[in-house]
């Protein structure tokens, strides 16, 4: 069992009882909900005549479902629409902030809480979203729920829950140029697998992770729940702390010193212990690209895609299956692979700095003939920050559409999606099948700079070759 | 679906129905309810989305679309299922569509989470145990099978396999309190001497 890791600390700190049955019952220190996961939780709390017991500590956003082209309302799909004004009514109702359209706030859930500073360390983080283990980047505990935990949540501001074990992932050494948080978390899960992370949080730790900037490491945490592991975190340092200072909803200049004192507790003990530890060399790792249906079935660009007698036999089903959806053969090199549709944004890479990484690829170049690339920043303030920065117009020049805020074609809830069995490169966390909204659809998940790279050659190609 | 079935409600100590099997590793949310039919502001309509793609691809013959099927209410799938997306549209199109429980090597953390929080158990046995159920399962479609939570098994009165659950997910089925909010109402007093401690709500 492990002990002394920040994990326990804020585990025990926040909880509230221990259930008949075993479960724990723990406070949530922040609510982030949208527009997909919460409207029948709302309704369920009407059926149940409960009101929302801490209506400030739930913070609202749309994303999921917005169009990227124009944000004009009424939205043209009446889905939509109906469920952003859902949404507003259930905000308005309950007296939740609601961080709307063209308030400067908005944009995907898990970029706005950081950005906004609403995100800190040491707190338990809940959102009916798979991809909060994002705010773990802090040393918070963060984890995706669903509806009815929503629910929960909303009546009761608690949970019951399941203490996971913790499993340190120990990364020596740095990542090299041209290789990035994306690469190192995909070559983890590409390592480790898709469910080794079931029953883990997984705490990110050693000298590549120390130094990664704080948007690195919300990209590595964000990609803990494709490896199973339903939170990740880091542990909250100097980077952390620079990053938060300031934002409108940190803490205040007077309080600033206890806030860091306090924070700086909370990082797991030198003697700390783990319920199992693995270690990766960052310097080791390549840019890596998926190829398959799941987020594990990935390789170097530098590689082939795997031969099924190379397989571990448990993976050889669905690699086989792989290989059919994908149109892809085994043994052939994945760099050089055409793509159709090149997409840079997302919750796991939509922030200000993978604009840039992906902006310094296409400056001066051209998207390929007949590849649609579009970039999609992850918020309102991430737009202003890349415009300012005048990224846009880098990208424009380059041949790429400049969209508006969202999740965009991550999922593809919105106009943006794929056609038949368009071929992607996606700087975005799942390449399941169907995954962006073509049934036959297929995305390579890669780093933003890789993208940028396969958008210019229009086909697979290593970010590290283009001088 | 061919009939109608109420919804969890209460202690639940067994599960009967016929049997459906599902194989593959890693079958996402996304496959189970692609992203599109999240578009709602009500579960109701999600039963007949489910596996929609798969369906379309595989034309008729999906376990879900065949006749043999209809009216199945217990699920057999390997190992990892319900990963990906957190979105609880998965188990309620599930049990929208009939399904009551589910017997597989192992789940993903959210979906085993949801499926409680609807009152359906998630179920395990080994990966051996789960590949002759399965074609326990497919050589009679008409068995009807028992998932036994006192007992801990899943049998059909000729092949019989020990399961497992998780032991709180186990007591909170069999006591019928899986659904959570009442319980976590009720320890108010509790909740509120927690946040009195916790620094970053008073100004540390």
């Amino acid at each position: 069992m492990s002990s002394g890791t920040l994990y326990d600390k804020v585990w025990d700190l926040h909880r509230v009882a221990d259930l008949p049955g075993g479960a724990t019952q723990l406070f949530i220190g922040l609510h982030l909900i949208h527009e997909v996961t919460s409207p029948q939780a709302f309704a369920a709390l009407d059926d149940k005549g409960l009101p929302v017991r801490c209506p400030e500590r739930t913070v609202a956003t749309v994303d999921h479902i917005v169009p990227t082209i124009s944000q004009e309302r009424p939205f043209a799909d009446p889905l939509a629409e109906e469920m952003l004004s859902t949404l507003e009514r259930n905000c308005a109702r309950h007296g939740i902030t609601l961080n709307g359209l063209g308030s400067g706030r908005q944009g995907i859930v898990h970029v706005i809480a950081p950005e906004l500073g609403l995100t800190q360390p040491g707190m338990t983080v809940a959102c009916g979203d798979s991809h909060t283990s994002t705010h773990g980047a802090f040393g918070a505990i963060a984890f995706g729920i669903g509806t009815s935990q929503v629910r929960d949540v909303l009546a009761s501001q608690s949970l019951a829950m399941n203490k996971l074990k913790v499993r340190r992932i120990w990364v020596e050494n740095h990542l090299t140029d041209g290789v990035f948080a994306k690469d190192l978390i995909l070559h983890v899960i590409r390592t480790l697998g898709v469910k080794a992370g079931v029953g883990y949080a997984y705490e990110f730790a050693g000298p590549a992770i120390e130094v990664l900037s704080m948007e690195e490491r919300m990209t590595l945490c964000n990609m803990a729940i494709e490896g199973g592991a339903r939170c990740g975190y880091v542990n909250p340092d100097q980077i952390t702390f620079d990053y938060l200072k300031g934002r409108a909803e940190a803490p205040s200049a007077e309080i600033w010193e206890r806030a860091v004192a306090w924070w700086s507790s909370l990082a797991s003990n030198a003697d700390a212990s783990f319920d199992d530890e693995v270690c990766f060399d960052a310097a080791a790792i390549a840019p890596t690209v998926t190829w398959g249906i799941t987020p594990g079935q990935g390789i170097g660009v530098d590689e082939r895609v795997p031969i099924s007698e190379q397989l571990d036999p448990a993976d050889r089903p669905i690699a086989e299956e792989a290989y059919r959806y994908m149109d892809l053969a085994p043994g052939q090199p994945i760099a050089g692979v055409p793509v159709d549709v090149c997409f840079i944004g997302s919750c796991t890479n939509g922030r200000l700095s993978d604009l840039q990484a992906a902006a310094a690829v296409a400056r001066g170049r051209h998207v390929a003939d007949g590849i649609k690339a579009f970039v999609v920043p992850g918020s309102e303030q991430v737009a202003r920050a890349a415009i300012k920065e005048g990224l846009d117009q880098i990208f424009r020049d380059a041949g790429f559409e400049w969209r508006e805020p969202g999740c965009s074609m991550c999922l593809a809830m919105n106009p943006d999606r794929l056609e038949g069995s368009q071929i992607s490169a996606s700087s975005s966390n799942r390449n399941f099948k169907g995954r962006q909204g073509s049934a036959s659809g297929r995305t390579l998940l890669m780093s933003p700079a890789m993208v940028a790279a396969a958008a210019i050659a229009g086909r697979v190609s290593d970010v590290r070759q283009l001088s | 679906m061919t009939e109608t079935i109420a919804f969890p409600q209460g202690p639940i100590g067994r599960v009967s129905g016929r049997g459906l099997v599902l194989r593959g590793d890693d079958i996402d949310t996304d496959r189970i309810i692609p992203a599109r039919f999240l578009k709602c502001v009500s579960f109701e309509a999600l039963g007949e989305q489910a596996f929609a793609d798969d369906r379309k691809e595989l034309a008729g013959a999906h376990p879900f679309d065949q006749e043999v099927h209809q009216g199945a209410s217990v699920l057999v799938v390997n190992d990892n299922f319900g990963c990906g997306s957190s979105r609880e549209h998965a188990p309620q199109a599930l049990m929208r569509w009939g399904i009551r429980a589910v017997v597989g090597v192992s789940y993903a953390e959210i979906f085993h989470g949801n499926c409680l929080a609807l009152g359906i158990p998630c179920a395990t046995a080994t990966a051996d145990q789960i590949r002759a159920l399965q074609d326990a399962v497919e050589a009679d479609p008409a068995a009807e099978w028992t998932l036994d939570l006192q007992a801990l098994t899943f049998s059909d009165g000729t092949t019989s396999q020990d399961i497992a659950l998780a032991a709180g997910a186990l007591d909170m089925l069999r006591t019928g309190q899986w659904d959570a909010t009442g319980q976590l109402v009720a320890r108010d007093a509790e909740l509120t001497r927690t946040m009195q401690a916790l620094p970053y709500l008073h100004g540390f």
